[in-house]
């Protein structure tokens, strides 16, 4: 009863914007919010599951923005051939080293000659790598600079991009969990914080993956264009039934028609993320979250559990990363912020509910909902405020100027409002 | 071969910086250390809590600037610097009060709090940016260099010039006075040596009538002073950026956890490391080695391991390597 | 005044009367129990695992919540006191583990101890020193370097730097070789000649009442024998059920 009654204010007050703003705001509300509701749910199954701290939801996100543009852009040929095959081969360098290197430190005797070796054979495996990659990377960054300078993808319908992302997303999970699981979970936090940054630097940098911050633009959709609905007979003519200009209403239809597309991906995952909660599975991690010890005396293998799900939910996280990519059309690398895209997806989970995947539903909702409307919101509070003040008074200048960073600060203080007055979150786990 | 054209050009180029970033991160690493020893989590919150710092003292040495004030050659905002640590203890000791204390009573586990000190590093954030814009901003007056460039060619006949920065100058002194002031503090007064009990063993610290609330507010205000002492720092010798900062904390629980959580020394130590790795690596090496090698060696690319823009990979990788092979730091912290 | 001081004279020096209570909101662990520690000597608690030994002397000492009875110190009413309180009125606590600054050396483990003092405290410092020799010796090293009996001296001696009126010590042989176990005995039968009282939890029972004034049997939280350590020694039915003959 809660819940419905808790979704349905949610829709009200995005009913409300499309009545009082937009149509055109409150469906990009909705196509973001259900984007960030899959993010939630992701975020959701670390913590709320199995109570593992991830802050690095930003890098997980992009990987999947880049596996966008790697299956759904038109492979770049005379890039190919420029370095094609020489940068595979880098790559192939790359892993064959680090591959040595851990068959290396597991085999030979421990002691001091085994870190030698270990040392010589990185730096060396490095100078190797870096030889063959740069030249390659500079061969394919010369192709047509200004449009493309780019290996581009495979150019695969986009959809398949929105697994892959999944997958990619995966990959890099389970290489920091390997790592930080295991050890205290401000370890694993620190640990995430960082791979996020290195994944956004990666993609900033590497000019030659997916252009770097020069991004890549004009990404194929799974949706018409507004243009081609424009020029065609009947939409045009429905859109006038319905009493819309045909601008309008092209819009309003690719909006939705995204809408359509994550809707049932949100529907699927919610179904599995309820089966997995509510099947034996579901029920051992929680067993795990709330008494380690325990469940590790009962023969659990803890870490290899918390594996699991930290690298399904990083999956989770980086198919909706794809899906958002989908729905911008583009790749900014330079748009990824911590702040934006790991924390605010926290305070989602943390509002919503944690543990509860109608909760991270909702609060991926309601917070992305209240992201968008408090700067319009603080704009007229600081309007409002220094009405009494003279129009060029610096002070009134500057206030209006800063509203639009109320924004953060409304977040934080909503999440410590809830983190203290009503800890397990909007609809609680049960 | 030029040995000593090399060493010159060394020293300007990766020891000078690497130590004055060095410090700063020393600075920052210790409290992020001082909170962990002490209130027992990792503040997500101390980037912010220096961006808050730094500004502070900004608004003030602003102030003085216009007031005429300053410091004959140093930067004024030095002459600010006390007011902007005041600043920033009442904000904290203000968060403590109604944000973390209420957790502490109520025994809550460390992860909740650092997802606490999340909520409290969005406000701190909003907070900045609100009074002084997400922009980069300049404070920094007095003399640009201690050393400059051509004077130093003129006085030693070197082709390679050294250029020593007043801030890295200013940025070196302060942090080792600091740092002697901190470890005085703890290791010989009777407050200092019952913050280290306090940590070391918290029942033992109440049975021996310790006051926990002291102790915590104590912290506060150290924190805060390292804070703002190492945002200051940064801002001189760098420049005021309020997202800076938060990127700043990654290599600053690098710096921490490579020396071990909750140990002062360490966080010292992991400072360096984690600054010396981060410009050697990221240097490009091509100077240098063109003095050092013979003509026939030398190099033909900028031998540059990494470009700048990977530095916090360098951060991350010594990260991921303590986190394997010594997960306790290298001054045993606080384990597991 | 005078009721006070004459109850203070007609009753031990500190008493638990009658403590009924648990941890939190858990279940009793002590039922209507009484302990008492009278001035100046040793006073031993032993029982069977799980009787409750421990939780007798922390409830003394206020660190849980007691729903009847009463605690009594020279014959003030301590009960709803804070166990830091208890410490600034004259007890010390020793707890079985943990119970040294491991990190700090063995010279700030006692200026700790004495953290309440605003006096000089170089003179109990240096009665600490004569009573435990070595530990003058290494005064300079961490706490945490030291062996088991050492540290155990340490934390004795933290205790002792409050100037207490009673030391309560809980289980200080625990883990220690049996020639340490006799050496520590030695020690706090001397600390109780300088007049303080101590009220001690022991594993090694029968060790323990051969050294005792006045000992407790406790099993399942309350009161079974109650006698000087000797007649305990001697009853035939404490011997078979708790002294293993």
């Amino acid at each position: 009863m809660r819940v419905i009654l808790l979704f349905a204010i949610v829709f009200g007050l995005i009913l409300l914007t499309g009545f009082t703003q937009s149509w055109n705001v409150a469906l990009g509300i909705v196509n973001m919010g259900l984007v960030s509701a899959i993010m939630a749910l992701g975020v959701n199954l670390q913590w709320g599951y199995a109570g593992l701290f991830n802050v690095g939801v930003m890098g997980f996100v992009a990987l999947g923005g880049l596996a966008a543009v790697l299956i759904g852009q038109p492979p770049v040929g005379a890039a190919w051939e420029a370095g094609g095959a020489r940068i595979l081969g880098g790559l192939a360098v790359g892993i064959a080293v680090i591959v040595a290197a851990v068959l290396l430190w597991k085999r030979l005797p421990v002691g001091r000659a085994r870190a030698i070796a270990m040392v010589v054979l990185l730096i060396a495996g490095f100078f190797v790598y870096r030889g063959v990659f740069d030249p390659a990377v500079e061969a394919i960054e010369s192709v047509n600079a200004a449009t493309e300078g780019y290996l581009g993808g495979l150019g695969l319908p986009i959809l398949i991009a929105w697994p892959v992302g999944g997958l990619l997303a995966a990959g890099a999970a389970w290489a920091i969990g390997k790592t930080a699981l295991g050890l205290r979970s401000d370890y694993l936090a620190i640990a995430t914080l960082g791979i996020a940054e290195i994944i956004i630097s990666v993609m900033r940098n590497e000019d030659w993956l997916a252009r770097g911050v020069k991004n890549v633009i004009g990404l194929p959709r799974p949706v018409p264009y507004e243009v081609d609905l424009q020029q065609s007979q009947a939409f045009v003519e429905r859109a006038a039934g319905a009493g819309l200009d045909p601008v309008m209403a092209s819009t309003l239809a690719v909006k939705l028609a995204y809408a359509g597309f994550f809707v049932v991906v949100l529907l699927v995952l919610l179904w599995l993320a309820q089966a997995a909660l509510a099947s034996p599975w579901g029920r051992m991690m929680r067993a795990i979250r709330d008494n380690e010890v325990a469940a590790e005396a009962m023969g659990k293998d803890v870490k290899a559990r918390h594996l699991q799900i930290f690298v399904l939910g990083s999956a989770v996280c980086g198919l909706a990363g794809a899906m958002m990519t989908t729905l911008d059309g583009q790749l900014t690398p330079s748009s990824y912020q911590p702040l934006r895209f790991t924390f605010l997806v926290w305070v989602m989970v943390i509002v919503g509910g944690s543990g509860n995947n109608y909760g991270a539903i909702l609060g991926g909702f309601l917070i992305w909902f209240l992201w968008v409307q408090v700067e319009p919101v603080g704009i007229w509070l600081m309007e409002t405020l220094s009405a009494g003040l003279d129009p060029a008074s610096p002070l009134r200048a500057h206030l209006l100027a800063s509203a639009a960073h109320m924004r953060l600060f409304t977040m934080g203080l909503l999440l410590l409002l809830v983190l203290r007055f009503s800890p397990r979150g909007l609809i609680p786990e049960r | 071969m030029d040995f000593l054209n090399g060493f010159v050009a060394l020293l300007n180029f990766v020891v000078i910086p690497a130590t004055a970033y060095g410090a700063q991160l020393a600075l920052g690493a210790l409290g992020v250390t001082l909170i962990y020893g002490i209130l027992r989590f990792s503040n997500f919150a101390h980037g912010d809590t220096m961006a808050f710092g730094a500004m502070a003292t900004i608004l003030v040495t602003w102030a003085f600037q216009s007031m005429g004030l300053h410091l004959w050659g140093l930067p004024t905002a030095l002459l600010a610097l006390p007011f902007g640590i005041v600043v920033a203890a009442l904000l904290v000791l203000g968060t403590d009060r109604v944000v973390y204390r209420f957790y502490r009573r109520h025994k809550v586990s460390p992860v909740i709090l650092v997802i606490v000190s999340m909520g409290v590093m969005f406000v701190y954030n909003g907070l900045v940016r609100f009074v002084i814009g997400p922009d980069d901003q300049n404070f920094a007056d007095g003399a640009r260099f201690l050393i400059n460039a051509r004077d130093f060619r003129e006085m030693t006949g070197l082709d390679e010039g050294l250029a020593f920065r007043t801030s890295q100058a200013m940025t070196i002194i302060t942090a080792v006075i600091v740092v002697a002031i901190l470890f005085w503090f703890l290791n010989r007064t009777r407050t200092g040596k019952s913050m280290r009990a306090f940590s070391d063993n918290e029942d033992l610290a109440l049975l021996s009538g310790i006051n926990p609330e002291r102790v915590v507010a104590i912290t506060w205000i150290i924190v805060a002073a390292l804070a703002t002492v190492a945002g200051v720092l940064y801002g001189l010798d760098k420049s005021f950026k309020p997202f800076t900062y938060f990127q700043l904390l990654l290599p600053i629980f690098a710096a921490a956890i490579v020396g071990g959580l909750g140990s002062p020394v360490g966080a010292i130590v992991g400072g360096f490391v984690v600054a010396f790795s981060e410009v050697t690596i990221t240097y490009a090496w091509k100077k240098v080695l063109e003095y050092w090698l013979p003509a026939a060696l030398e190099p033909e690319g900028l031998v540059q391991l990494l470009s700048t823009d990977y530095k916090f990979a360098v951060s991350f990788a010594i990260l991921v390597i303590v986190l394997l092979f010594r997960p306790t730091g290298l001054f045993k912290g606080k384990s597991v | 005044m005078r009721d006070a001081a004459a109850n203070a004279a007609s009753e031990p020096f500190l008493i638990g009367d009658a403590m009924t209570g648990g941890y939190g909101a858990g279940a009793d662990i002590l039922h209507d129990c009484t302990i008492a520690a009278p001035d100046g000597e040793i006073t031993v608690i032993v029982g069977p695992n799980g009787a409750g030994k421990s939780t007798a002397m922390k409830a003394v000492f206020g660190m849980l919540n007691l729903r009847k009875g009463a605690v009594r110190l020279g014959g003030e009413d301590i009960t709803a006191l804070k166990p830091q309180e208890r410490v600034a009125k004259g007890m010390a606590f020793v707890p079985q583990t943990s119970n040294i600054f491991t990190s700090m050396s063995v010279e700030e483990n006692l200026e700790m101890g004495a953290f309440l003092r605003r006096d000089d405290i170089a003179e109990t410092m240096s009665q600490v020193y004569d009573l435990f020799p070595i530990l003058r010796d290494k005064r300079r090293q961490a706490a945490g370097e030291l062996s088991g009996g050492q540290r155990q001296q340490v934390a004795v001696g933290r205790a002792l730097m409050t100037r207490p009126r009673v030391l309560m010590l809980d289980e200080p042989t625990a883990g220690v070789s049996p020639i340490v176990m006799d050496e520590l005995f030695d020690r706090i039968i001397e600390v109780a000649r300088t007049g303080i009282s101590i009220l001690m939890v022991e594993q090694n029972a029968r060790q323990a009442l051969a050294i005792a004034h006045r000992g407790y049997v406790l099993v399942q939280g309350a009161n079974a024998f109650t006698g000087t350590g000797r007649e305990l020694l001697a009853d035939e039915q404490v011997r078979r059920s708790f002294l293993g003959g």
